[in-house]
């Protein structure tokens, strides 16, 4: 009965891939992560744009004669040194002994984030609170450097790079693992709720009477789920594709991140096997749940909660990612849905492998319960079928 | 199920392609399929009649194994799952469907593949057959661009492209013209004669008088009669038909009880009632005796529909014949 069972996935998997990869639609589906990257693109470079013109802070000096202008030169002399650079200096007055000047005013009627008044021995700084406390300390410096007459060169520091440290080590595995999770989650939300919508085709068309008297529910199930996956794989290989052309071209570079525990080839594998898995796991959960929709619109109603309930399953791999060795990280990795995610976190962090091979073989055995209930709840609902109770009769028969 | 299980008939069941008993069927609450016993014998035409709500497409479901029962036995083709058979089944149901982008040779190898044929076999019998029932012409063309007339026989070859042992026909005539229903009567007969059970579904008497070796009828959920269309109709007694020359005479006391003078035409009149148990011959004779004047007498058997109206009843009747003339004014709005 397997193999019949496993044929009947498979005609079901081939016939809804074909379909799927040589429509038009498909096309636009690939050409979908294009238009949020150009979105994002565009609005980052008008954000930045923005943000550059807000941020062009300038401090407004209001000293007696050259005072201001030796100022302005200690800070041409030391902004380099500067960690995260210094506001631009602008002399807005001279002022003659005796004079008081407003600075108050001055902020009011001008474009400036300060005003620096007084003396090079007593420069009284007037700003925002927030501006003062950062900027306190950098006048206080420039205006020491600018009282010295004759202001020794800055000492040349010596440098000796380590490629890592430690704890730079144990970060940079955190980040990839947060890295991982990310990508995870990314490409499992944006092809997960096609599972969604794949069996109002058949509902619609009425084609599914035919297919539920032709072969076992959970076969159609399995072939209808791992038709959706090979399609997501023919995504993830253009987009990765496009990406690497990009890469090549020089337009962008790979994001630089510290090495897995595991090593990179065995993680990259393992991130495709636990892809598999939470693409799998939700896909049938979604597949059972769009089971029950009738048209377009109901299933556009229910995209809302899967969709939020994706994001449940994300949030808390990734705070369990934060707490290694507590009760909630070992949640996350037990919990069928969100154990893929923190097992790639975990791949991240510990080189052993004996506990992603119980992972997996854990999720698959989750994944074959979830299609087999996930179908029988659709032939019990859609096609209004009650329990079979035949058990007496077949005892009493043998 | 309240009634003792007929085991003679199930110890039959592997000489018969179907055997059912008490096969119940709930909905909500509702009872859709109460306790229905079919016995269905191999390499015969079956039918299921009914008015449309009497139960007919839940019980082929459950035969089929698309669902289950809630009481009852089923063994189709000697498997109590008939699922696991369902290689040896082909299915026609009443909500016809394919997927329209598909082509119409590769809509009928999907669903050879669906019975275990290889896409390759399946593409090769789709083209042949397709060729053989006059659509050759269509067999590149996608299932949306097809007539729906086309799409069905398209449906229909793909029912039957694996050579099925049975053939579960769920109301095969609805939607069709007059010609292409003379079509399909033609090619259930030739199935039956290749040695495949067919059973099928209908609302339309003369269907199921024309075809089925067996019917089962079905009513209320309820299967109040099941066997074949002979034992049906010899239910009733049959009718005799009396014309004679004169309206009244001493000869009238050979006449039943049951005898109505139903018209006059020419001077003649006709009587109808029912044959006497004691047959033809010694009402024949006393009526020549008492000079009846005799200008014609006939015996007509009891059609199905009389057998459906005494079995079912009246109002079962009624509906059954509303049925057909919807379908009829649903066909002819379909074909314009």
């Amino acid at each position: 009965m397997l193999p019949n069972r496993l044929h009947a996935a498979w005609v079901v998997a081939r016939r809804d891939f074909v379909a799927v990869v040589f429509s038009k639609a498909f096309i636009f589906f690939l050409l979908g992560p294009l238009f949020p990257i150009l979105v994002g693109f565009f609005a980052g470079m008008i954000g930045a744009s923005v943000k550059h013109d807000l941020d062009r802070a300038v401090v407004g000096i209001a000293m007696p004669a050259a005072q201001g202008d030796r100022l302005v030169a200690a800070r041409a002399a030391l902004v380099s040194a500067m960690p995260g650079g210094a506001p631009e200096f602008e002399v807005i007055a001279r002022v003659q002994p005796g004079d008081r000047f407003d600075a108050r005013a001055a902020l009011k009627t001008r474009q400036l984030a300060a005003v620096v008044t007084g003396t090079l021995d007593a420069p009284v700084l007037t700003a925002t609170e927030g501006r003062i406390n950062d900027w306190r300390g950098m006048i206080a410096l420039f205006a020491g450097r600018a009282r010295d007459a004759a202001p020794a060169p800055l000492a040349t520091v010596g440098t000796d790079v380590v490629v890592t440290s430690a704890a730079n080590e144990h970060n940079g595995q955190v980040v990839t693992a947060q890295a991982g999770q990310l990508l995870l989650f990314l490409l499992t939300m944006l092809l997960a709720g096609m599972v969604l919508s794949n069996l109002v085709e058949e509902k619609a068309n009425k084609i599914i009477e035919i297919l539920a008297a032709s072969i076992p529910m959970d076969a159609l199930f399995m072939g209808k789920l791992f038709a959706m996956l090979a399609v997501s794989m023919v995504g993830i290989a253009v987009w990765g594709a496009g990406y690497g052309v990009l890469v090549v071209a020089g337009a962008r570079s790979i994001p630089l991140l510290a090495t897995p525990a595991v090593g990179w080839p065995l993680f990259l594998l393992l991130g495709f096997l636990y892809f598999a898995m939470a693409y799998l796991l939700l896909g049938s959960m979604f597949l059972a749940i769009g089971g029950m929709a009738n048209t377009v619109r109901e299933v556009q109603t229910l995209s809302m909660p899967a969709t939020m309930m994706q994001l449940i399953v994300f949030f808390l791999a990734s705070f369990a990612l934060a707490r290694p060795g507590s009760w909630l990280e070992w949640l996350a990795q037990v919990f069928p849905v969100s154990s893929p995610y923190a097992m790639l976190a975990y791949a991240a962090q510990n080189g052993s492998l004996l506990p992603h091979v119980i992972a997996l073989a854990w999720q698959g055995t989750w994944v074959a319960l979830m299609v087999r209930g996930g179908a029988m709840l659709f032939r019990r609902s859609v096609m209004k079928s009650g329990p079979a109770r035949p058990r007496k009769r077949r005892a009493a028969l043998a | 199920m309240g009634n003792e299980p007929d085991w003679a008939a199930i110890r039959a069941a592997k000489e018969n392609s179907i055997v059912a008993e008490g096969l119940v069927k709930r909905f909500d609450g509702t009872t859709a399929v109460d306790g229905v016993n079919i016995t269905v014998p191999r390499g015969t035409i079956y039918g299921v009649l009914g008015p449309n709500g009497a139960g007919k497409t839940t019980t082929l479901r459950m035969l089929l194994g698309i669902i289950d029962p809630d009481e009852g036995y089923r063994r189709v083709l000697g498997s109590e799952r008939p699922t696991e058979v369902a290689r040896r089944i082909g299915y026609l149901p009443e909500e016809r469907g394919l997927y329209p982008s598909m082509k119409a040779f590769e809509a009928i190898a999907f669903l050879a593949a669906l019975r275990g044929i290889p896409l390759i076999e399946g593409r090769q019998r789709a083209l042949k057959m397709l060729e053989e029932y006059g659509l050759g012409h269509a067999a590149h063309r996608q299932i949306r661009q097809l007539s729906k007339g086309m799409a069905q026989q398209v449906q229909l070859i793909g029912t039957l492209i694996h050579n099925p042992e049975l053939v579960v026909l769920d109301e095969p005539f609805s939607g069709l013209d007059a010609l292409n229903q003379g079509r399909l009567e033609i090619l259930i007969r030739d199935l039956a004669v290749r040695g495949a059970t067919v059973l099928f579904s209908t609302h339309v008497i003369a269907h199921a008088e024309r075809m089925c070796d067996e019917v089962a009828i079905i009513a209320g959920g309820k299967v109040p009669f099941a066997g074949p269309v002979d034992v049906a109709r010899n239910r009733l007694r049959p009718q005799v038909r009396l014309e004679t020359r004169e309206a009244d005479g001493r000869w009238r006391a050979a006449l039943p009880a049951d005898a109505r003078c139903e018209k006059k035409m020419r001077g003649n009149t006709f009587w109808y009632f029912t044959l006497p148990e004691s047959g033809v011959e010694p009402l024949l004779r006393a009526l020549i005796e008492a000079d009846a004047g005799i200008i014609s007498l006939s015996i007509e058997r009891a059609g199905l529909h009389d057998a459906f109206v005494a079995i079912a009843g009246e109002a079962a009747a009624r509906a059954l014949e509303q049925n057909r003339e919807e379908t009829e004014t649903h066909a002819k709005k379909g074909r314009r």
